[in-house]
């Protein structure tokens, strides 16, 4: 079973209008949204949703105002101010380090189990989607994407699944790299702009040193070419294989607007780009 | 006044419209908090001045003290700690995992030996500098260190609120972008008419509600989509402050680097009209509080 990630850095470059196009092109894969702050994935799989289940994670500290003394030794040992001088919690200030209620002295604060979101084990007609909704300003981005890819690979085991499909997160924090540990390829897509190239670099530092095998794709090449060349010639130094380049095509948004995998919406330059992709992507 | 600009889902156009938008101001003050891709100064170019390490505190143990009690590890929730108890012939361990620790400092506060202490542990650069007139400043994460929010947290101890504020955000819902909008006057999101940029709005939208910060929003390529993103907006009483249509030259400005507002004068006028209209709704929103 080979696991693969699809990434970015920066935001908004295509990496879930890929991955959506893989989920479709694959055969006997699981398919997985990391991306679970911002999902999008769902909206091109149309899923049925088996399974729901809450997303228990971390603390959070609840003053009892009867029994609270006022002594503020609360206030002053939290780091990350989330008590006010007014000694009220500040939720999403709150990292559930506990350490005010170890300190209370009149038993005033207990720390309480939070629901932080949700999880799902959905059907699709390109096979078994697992993903999941962040509770809205919850933290632990992180801890909910290695929930789902247990799962995920637990259903790839009892599924005899070839591959695991992830569409990752943005940026290069704690939920990519969640997503990244113990994957067999990272698939970076990236576009032709100073941006692009830079969250790219950055990206690509992040997986090599999880010594993650790294390929990648420029999407929307032609919209600057000498900067498609650039991105070109820094991935050869870099021992990094380009296995696409996507043209811009309003035809991608189109699909987007009707919720369709673009390989299945239109026979397009993109389309047959994006096979290609596949073919070098799979072995 | 303190403006954020953020957005649910990624390359919706934050950076664009924080850099121009902060281009056409006075007495501004930039503050990159996109730490995990900080891209500001690319369009900006300012002149660093001030480079600074961005640190956290570990937990270090100091074994000629520690009786290997294990209050540590049952302290630590983060699980950053493991302590292997005294074995027959007498010895202990005590096992550390910084990139797992938040640096809340219950571990060294109640270690009963006094055994631990705090030692910074590197999570990224602070960079400072100017462009003109322009102050700025952003984080940048070290690539393999997985929190930003605390290199965020120190990049905003540079906010100087008396001038204009301007902070690019992340992209997302969850921790970093909470951290880098909260303390905000006032939040743009920045989204494109296409249902990604609808469903991720609709989240970024609850936050914000949930942090009561005052926004409105910003269509961008706002005619390459459908209408889902404006009938949102009106059905939930959401001002839009501004469109901007796809262009193929912004598109290629941008991928150079090139701030619009630099090649196409008329945008001026149309980033000093968004901050009048940032200004009216948060002065409206002030009176009404």
């Amino acid at each position: 079973m080979k696991q693969i990630a699809v990434i970015s850095g920066k935001g908004g470059t295509g990496k879930t209008t890929v991955t959506g196009s893989l989920a479709a092109l694959s055969q006997n894969k699981i398919i997985v949204d990391c991306d679970v702050d911002a999902a999008d994935l769902h909206l091109l799989l149309h899923p049925t949703i088996k399974e729901r289940h809450e997303f228990i994670s971390g603390l959070t500290a609840v003053i009892d105002k009867q029994l609270c003394r006022k002594c503020k030794r609360c206030v002053s040992v939290c780091r990350f101010a989330a008590i006010t001088p007014e000694l009220t919690i500040e939720p999403f200030s709150c990292e559930g380090c506990g350490l005010c209620s170890r300190v209370c002295q009149n038993g005033a604060i207990h720390m309480k189990e939070k629901v932080a979101g949700e999880w799902f084990v959905s059907q699709t007609q390109y096979g078994s989607f697992v993903h999941a909704k962040l509770g809205i300003a919850e933290d632990n981005s992180g801890k909910l994407v290695a929930e789902i890819r247990r799962v995920a690979q637990e259903l790839a085991e009892s599924e005899k699944s070839d591959y695991i499909l992830i569409d990752g997160p943005p940026g290069i924090g704690c939920p990519v790299i969640a997503s990244l540990s113990g994957i067999d390829c990272a698939l970076i897509v990236t576009e032709p702009t100073l941006s692009g190239l830079h969250d790219a670099q950055r990206v690509m530092e992040v997986a090599q040193h999880f010594k993650i095998p790294v390929k990648l794709v420029v999407n929307k090449f032609d919209l600057n070419p000498t900067m498609t060349q650039q991105i070109e010639e820094f991935c050869q130094k870099q021992g990094v294989q380009v296995i696409g380049k996507i043209a811009f095509d309003p035809i991608i948004v189109k699909a987007l607007i009707d919720r369709k995998i673009i390989i299945e919406y239109a026979n397009c330059p993109a389309s047959d780009e994006l096979r290609k992709i596949w073919e070098e992507l799979k072995n | 006044m303190i403006i954020s600009v953020a957005s649910g889902k990624g390359g919706t156009g934050k950076t664009t419209i924080a850099v121009n938008l902060a281009i056409c101001l006075t007495d501004v003050q930039f503050l990159d908090c996109d730490v995990e891709g900080p891209n500001a100064h690319i369009f900006l170019k300012p002149q660093i001045s001030d480079v600074k390490k961005a640190v956290i505190p570990v937990p270090e143990i100091d074994e000629a003290k520690c009786i290997h009690c294990g209050t540590c590890q049952e302290v630590c929730a983060f699980k950053a700690i493991a302590v292997l108890p005294r074995n027959d012939s007498g010895k202990g361990n005590v096992l550390i995992f910084p990139h797992l620790c938040h640096g809340c400092g219950a571990c060294s506060l109640l270690c009963p030996q006094k055994a631990i202490r705090e030692v910074d542990k590197d999570i990224g650069t602070i960079e400072i500098g100017t462009k003109n007139e322009m102050h700025f400043v952003h984080g940048r994460l070290k690539p393999g260190e997985a929190m930003s929010p605390p290199l965020i947290r120190q990049v905003k101890t540079y906010i100087n609120s008396t001038k204009t504020v301007i902070i690019d955000a992340p992209p997302g819902t969850s921790c970093p972008v909470i951290t880098a909008v909260k303390g905000s006057d006032f939040c743009i999101l920045v989204t494109e008419p296409t249902p990604f940029g609808l469903n991720d709005l609709i989240l970024a939208v609850e936050v914000l509600r949930k942090l009561k910060i005052t926004f409105g929003v910003v269509i961008n390529r706002s005619d390459i989509g459908d209408g889902k993103v404006e009938s949102f907006c009106q059905e939930e009483n959401i001002p839009i402050l501004m469109r901007i249509p796809f262009s193929r030259e912004i598109a290629i400005h941008y991928s150079q680097g090139v701030p619009i507002v630099e090649k196409d004068i008329s945008y001026r006028v149309q980033f000093k009209n968004l901050y009048s209209k940032i200004c009216e709704i948060a002065n409206e929103a002030n009176r009404r509080h």
